[in-house]
């Protein structure tokens, strides 16, 4: 079905609902990598035009990825809720945004129409609004997880701790995370990304992380960012409090990533069984990223944005503990500079966070991106005004093993300390037992013997 | 003599266990802020990395000393007209500018084995490596013949086009690597056996990290001659070729 629109006598017309998504996305290299962009300014306003006027129920008869060739569509269709979209069904796109930034919507009303709504329906929302837009629906939506500490809750902002060491030297990964620990980090997870993702190193790491947190009776979880199979071969063998996996918007994205949705559902019934949760059970953490299906060649002439949406239709199937996009990690030929970086974190907060998703952000970026700290100081401050749920905490923001900056532990008490945001609640119980806080979150002086330092 | 506690920072007593890692780790503090001297030594490492990015490939020194060896060398370029769009359109990176494949064509001469100098995302790591690898190098391939190219932003499969249109049997590609903050300038080294266009990751050999406190010289050139000797007497390259890099450097 095609799409057009007159405006001051031109004619724009659009083949489909995904050269429409394509031509409405706020402009980003990625798409004009792909041939999908729009071809002028003019078009891009028109193309958003087309989209408010286009009924929500449209997207549950048209799909931009065949349902026959893609198991993500399958999904996405098989299990939208009928029941809570007919309080939305007469709804165009437009509308949808109006009534989202109503003061009538608020946090139950958003968790209600969560799975009604399909994320192509929410990255087209998503290309109709300001980045102010974003951030007031965002801000509206509360997404509680637990497994040993509760994140997620309003007024609260976690941090992931990201120990990397450039040949994985667990002596090196150690001093990293007391690093981390003793600046107040480490509430949504501590997570090493590997560098050999072999059984035995990914085992080694964990137990090591394991030791450091029951010794010290630490209320967060641990994980090693490897292969879901590696993980599946650790079942039994190692202390797997998560399970994480990269997921992308299609099947052939997945597939690039050597895994599939039978794939993910082993690995979290796997997990559940070991039932190391203390608070509850959400035990899966995945990463997305926009691109990540272009890169791959594996993107259907659908753009980087949606694509990425359709990510999180994946992830909201295995009830995550956390989820969060590598925003600017991808490079500049899919963002280039801090204001696409920018727009790009934003949106995938607010259409994870609106998918119901317990959404963080790696607010991040390469050196050959035109992007600087000052870009991930204001992509920071916007994701806590926005009430994202983690961010990364990494030793100085230099993240010597990926060779990427993202935000420091320092980052992290700046951003609690001037939005007012706490760490997860047991977590920061613990961080005053422990005298790193005191009870206004400011950091207290370190004694060389404070046991964390001594016992090592 | 400056009094200690006139200044407002606070150290943190865990600088001992800087020795396990190369982490910026206690870094210490002035409220929640990271000291100045540390947030100044992250901008000068960055604004190096940014620097390496924009730097160019030296190709008249490359030019001049290379035939001072003897060995032909041609001089050529991609798709990508500027570093803007170079760092857009990774495709146009991968493509020979017309003008260049015309060039390589009109050559008759074949041969065993291809260098070709590329810029990639930082060039000095490639004016700086590129000739002291190969003295070390070019020794221990008796028997081989050599043609050099020098190509400017070039990504990695600029090789197979290089390749390709010089029919040669085998490409080993130099090429400036993304900038890390702890390492600017950083080459790597890549392999393709009998390289066409359109191949894939999984055909390449790759050897990163050739830098001042990585790959050394020597080590870099055992591990590309062993490729090579591989690649001709297995005919192929990429994942089908086990290196065992623990062996190699040890040897």
């Amino acid at each position: 079905m095609s799409y057009s629109d007159t405006i001051q006598q031109h004619v724009y017309s659009f083949p489909d609902l995904k050269s429409v998504l394509a031509k409405a996305s706020p402009f980003r290299t990625g798409d004009a990598l792909a041939g999908l962009a729009a071809e002028s300014n003019m078009e891009r306003v028109a193309a958003q035009f087309v989209l408010s006027e286009i009924a929500l129920k449209d997207f549950l008869n048209v799909t931009i990825i065949p349902y026959e060739k893609d198991e993500v569509t399958r999904l996405i269709m098989d299990t939208h809720d009928a029941v809570a979209f007919q309080e939305i069904s007469e709804f165009t796109v437009g509308d949808l945004r109006n009534w989202l930034l109503s003061h009538e919507v608020d946090s139950q009303k958003l968790a209600q129409i969560a799975k009604a709504l399909t994320p192509e329906m929410v990255a087209a929302v998503s290309k109709l609004m300001r980045n102010q837009d974003l951030i007031s629906v965002a801000q509206k939506c509360e997404v509680v997880t637990q497994f040993r500490n509760t994140i997620g809750k309003k007024g609260h902002l976690s941090v992931r701790l990201q120990p990397n060491h450039p040949t994985d030297d667990l002596h090196g990964i150690a001093a990293s995370i007391v690093d981390g620990l003793l600046y107040g980090s480490g509430d949504a997870v501590i997570g090493i990304n590997p560098v050999t993702d072999s059984v035995d190193i990914v085992g080694d790491q964990l137990k090591m992380m394991d030791e450091i947190r029951q010794r010290f009776d630490i209320p967060t979880q641990i994980c090693v960012l490897c292969h879901l199979t590696t993980s599946l071969e650790l079942l039994n063998k190692a202390p797997i409090d998560l399970v994480f996996q990269s997921i992308g918007g299609t099947e052939k994205t997945n597939a690039s990533f050597g895994i599939n949705l039978s794939m993910l559902q082993e690995a979290y019934d796997g997990a559940l069984q070991l039932n190391r949760g203390t608070l509850g059970n959400n035990l899966m953490y995945f990463e997305t990223g926009q691109g990540s299906s272009l890169s791959a060649n594996a993107h259907w002439g659908v753009d980087q944005q949606t694509c990425e949406a359709r990510a999180y239709a994946v992830a909201r199937q295995f009830n995550p503990l956390l989820v969060n996009s590598v925003v600017g990690f991808i490079g500049p030929e899919y963002l280039y500079d801090g204001k696409q970086i920018t727009r790009a974190g934003l949106e995938d907060h607010f259409c994870g966070k609106l998918m119901g998703l317990p959404m963080g952000m790696d607010v991040c970026y390469t050196n050959h991106a035109e992007a600087d700290q000052d870009d991930m100081d204001n992509l920071l401050t916007l994701l806590g005004v926005a009430g994202c749920n983690f961010i990364m905490g990494v030793p100085g923001s230099d993240d010597v093993m990926l060779n990427y900056q993202s935000t420091s532990f320092h980052d992290a008490l700046y951003v609690r300390k001037v939005l007012n945001k706490k760490s997860a609640p047991e977590f920061e119980k613990w961080l005053l037992n422990m005298g790193i806080l005191d009870d206004v979150g400011n950091r207290l002086p370190i004694e060389p013997s404070h046991r964390l330092l001594k016992n090592l | 003599m400056k009094k200690e506690h006139s200044k407002p920072t606070i150290r943190d007593p865990w600088e001992n266990l800087k020795e396990f890692t190369n982490a910026r780790i206690a870094l210490g503090s002035t409220g929640n802020a990271i000291p100045l001297n540390e947030v100044l030594q992250f901008k000068f490492a960055h604004a190096h990395s940014k620097d390496a990015i924009t730097t160019e490939l030296d190709v008249p020194m490359l030019k001049t000393e290379i035939e001072s060896w003897g060995f032909p060398i041609w001089e050529v370029k991609s798709q990508a007209s500027d570093r803007s769009e170079y760092l857009k359109r990774p495709d146009l990176g991968r493509k020979l500018d017309p003008e260049s494949e015309v060039l390589l064509k009109k050559n008759t001469e074949t041969f065993d084995i291809i260098f070709v100098l590329a810029d990639g995302l930082s060039a000095g790591a490639v004016n700086q490596n590129a000739l002291p690898l190969l003295q070390l190098l070019l020794p221990q391939l008796q028997g081989y013949s050599f043609g050099f190219v020098t190509a400017t932003m070039a990504r990695v499969a600029l090789g197979d086009a290089i390749g390709s249109a010089l029919n040669t049997k085998f490409v080993a590609l130099f090429i400036g690597e993304r900038p890390g903050l702890s390492s600017p300038e950083s080459m790597g080294i890549y392999t393709t056996y009998a390289p066409k266009m359109g191949l894939t990751d999984e055909r390449r050999n790759c050897i990163s990290n050739i830098h001042e406190n990585g790959l050394d010289h020597q080590q870099a050139a055992s591990l590309v001659g062993y490729l090579v000797r591989q690649s001709f007497a297995k005919q192929i390259s990429g994942v089908d070729i086990k290196i065992n890099l623990k062996e190699l450097l040890e040897d």
